[in-house]
């Protein structure tokens, strides 16, 4: 047999072994999964028994009340993080521009700004908006004092978010920029702030979930949230217990969707870095 | 690629300052970019000590010396992304004094932003747009500074793209591209704001070694149309190719510059000489 067709004689066998290879792999990858879902399924079904039985609730006021509270509740909750999301990013990108401007003015601003509203407590912030601004004649209805105290605070962790964003941008970038006679507003607005989003998006939406509980903190200034519904239904109907895991049930599987469309956004942004 | 055939206008002596002995090569027109005992400290660090250099229309001048002689912070200076703490620029009649104290007032950053207009930058690492498309990246500036419409942006646009070759590529984002790929992205999105000249920061310094030739192709063609262009480079075979003059930088002063038959084969200063040897036997 000559030298050649002993490597010809190989070439057969490489081809199962490649099979098996990638067989194994997929195989391994199943089992993976089927692991990993079956442990989420006991531990759900563990903690469901577990609370199930710490609340002693019967079926009735779950299957009656659950729905107002999930109905009514979650509507609120969603729609209060939304805007205060939508807000705080605003005074985010405007707190960021502050911080990073040379200009004294802006910079003092935002850095104070961003001083006060991390440095005191988010629930002492809700009190003072709803109760104590009314004492210096701005009175504001219970969602949109809620809202505003909440974009203010997550506005300010976001600023400081977005200040790191921008500055993760390379320097070449604003050099091109700069280089191409482009002005400065538009460099910011153009060049550097969309790339910056890119970066933070995965912290903003970190936010986002962190907000989405933090809004139930709304519910001490009466606003009609998951957790207000929940304390009021769960009272009258002498079941405290079962509902505060209901509650808890509708901000989980809230933050589980967010999860998931966070993930497809950051995907589809990431697609020119590639 | 059609190189247009250079203008001849003619032996006519070279004056001081044009870097020539004798007679002015004949395609060479007015001065078109001029610097004046440009200074730059960063911090105490003296690294430009006085440059005096003029570029011609159509000239092709290379800088070569070692890291560190103050080359790209030169170029760097003609577009103000440093600012020289004392000198003057003129590119294209516009003059505009160094003036580290007033640097960020409202009237010198708009007459650094219209000598940036002038003068095309091409970067070490390309500086593409990551966000944008190739076609997004070269319409920016036109339609966003220049006010060109749409439309127009795009087919001239896409002329440029196709003289680097790339028109095939104008929907594609950068991070799909070689990186000599991108430089030639690079070079289209500065031609298309129309410059009067391109400064190079070591255009091929980043790219892999097979990828070089496509790049310094397209600065040879550029070259041979009679761009201006002001190139920081270490590629003296291209240097040899592409320039009208070769300049030799040191501890931020030009040593010696002359065409580069003159520079690289027989230079006659003792820095220039010992740059070379270094440089050519490795």
């Amino acid at each position: 047999m000559t030298v050649g067709s002993g490597s010809e004689a190989r070439v057969p066998q490489v081809a199962p072994i490649v099979a098996q290879v990638l067989a194994a792999r997929r195989g391994a990858r199943r089992r993976f999964s089927a692991t990993f879902a079956a442990i989420w399924l006991a531990l759900i079904v563990v903690i469901g028994a577990g609370t199930w039985i710490a609340s002693g609730a019967d079926l009735e006021f779950v299957l009656v009340s659950g729905p107002v509270i999930v109905l009514q509740g979650a509507g609120i909750t969603i729609l209060v993080s939304a805007l205060a999301i939508f807000f705080a990013t605003i005074l985010a990108v405007l707190g960021a521009l502050g911080r990073l401007s040379t200009n004294p003015i802006p910079n003092a601003v935002a850095s104070f700004y961003v001083s006060l509203f991390r440095g005191t407590p988010l629930l002492l912030q809700i009190y003072f908006i709803y109760f104590a601004l009314p004492q210096l004649g701005i009175v504001l209805p219970a969602i949109p004092a809620g809202v505003a105290a909440l974009s203010l605070n997550y506005g300010a962790y976001m600023t400081e978010i977005f200040r790191a964003g921008i500055q993760a941008v390379p320097p070449g970038q604003r050099e091109a920029a700069e280089a191409l006679g482009i002005p400065e507003r538009l460099v910011m607005r153009r060049i550097v702030l969309p790339q910056a989003v890119r970066i933070v998006i995965p912290a903003i939406g970190n936010d986002f979930i962190a907000m989405l509980k933090d809004s139930a903190l709304v519910s001490t200034i009466t606003v009609h949230e998951t957790l207000f519904m929940a304390q009021r239904i769960g009272r009258s109907a002498f079941e405290p217990i079962a509902a505060l895991i209901i509650a808890g049930a509708v901000y989980w599987t809230l933050t589980i969707i967010f999860s998931f469309f966070q993930e497809r956004l950051e995907r589809r942004l990431a697609r020119g870095d590639r | 690629m059609t190189a247009s055939p250079l203008p001849d206008l003619g032996a006519r002596p070279a004056p001081s300052g044009s870097g020539y002995e004798g007679t002015l090569p004949a395609h060479l027109g007015e001065v078109m970019v001029k610097l004046e005992g440009i200074e730059k400290y960063f911090g105490d660090n003296h690294v430009l000590r006085g440059v005096n250099l003029e570029v011609r229309q159509r000239e092709a001048v290379m800088l070569i010396g070692r890291s560190g002689s103050g080359k790209t912070t030169l170029l760097r200076c003609i577009n103000f992304l440093e600012e020289p703490t004392v000198g003057w620029v003129e590119v294209d009649g516009l003059r505009l004094q160094a003036d580290p104290l007033q640097a960020r007032s409202r009237q010198h950053q708009e007459q650094i932003r219209q000598m940036r207009l002038r003068a095309g930058m091409l970067f070490q690492d390309f500086n593409l747009f990551p966000h944008m498309s190739v076609l997004a990246n070269c319409i920016e500036a036109p339609t966003r500074v220049r006010g060109i419409a749409r439309d127009e942006a795009v087919s001239t646009a896409e002329g440029f793209l196709d003289k680097v070759g790339l028109l095939e590529k104008r929907d594609e984002y950068p991070a799909r591209l070689s990186g000599g790929q991108k430089q030639r992205v690079a070079i289209a999105r500065a031609l298309c704001m129309e410059p009067k000249v391109l400064l190079f920061d070591e255009p091929t310094s980043a790219l892999d070694p097979e990828l070089i030739g496509e790049v310094l192709r397209v600065m040879e063609d550029l070259a041979h149309e009679g761009t201006t262009m002001i190139v920081v480079t270490h590629e003296l075979h291209f240097a040899r190719e592409a320039a009208d003059r070769v300049v030799f930088m040191e501890d931020g002063v030009v040593i010696e510059e002359g065409p580069p038959e003159q520079m690289l084969d027989e230079p006659r200063e003792e820095g220039t000489k010992r740059f070379l040897r270094r440089f050519l036997t490795p």
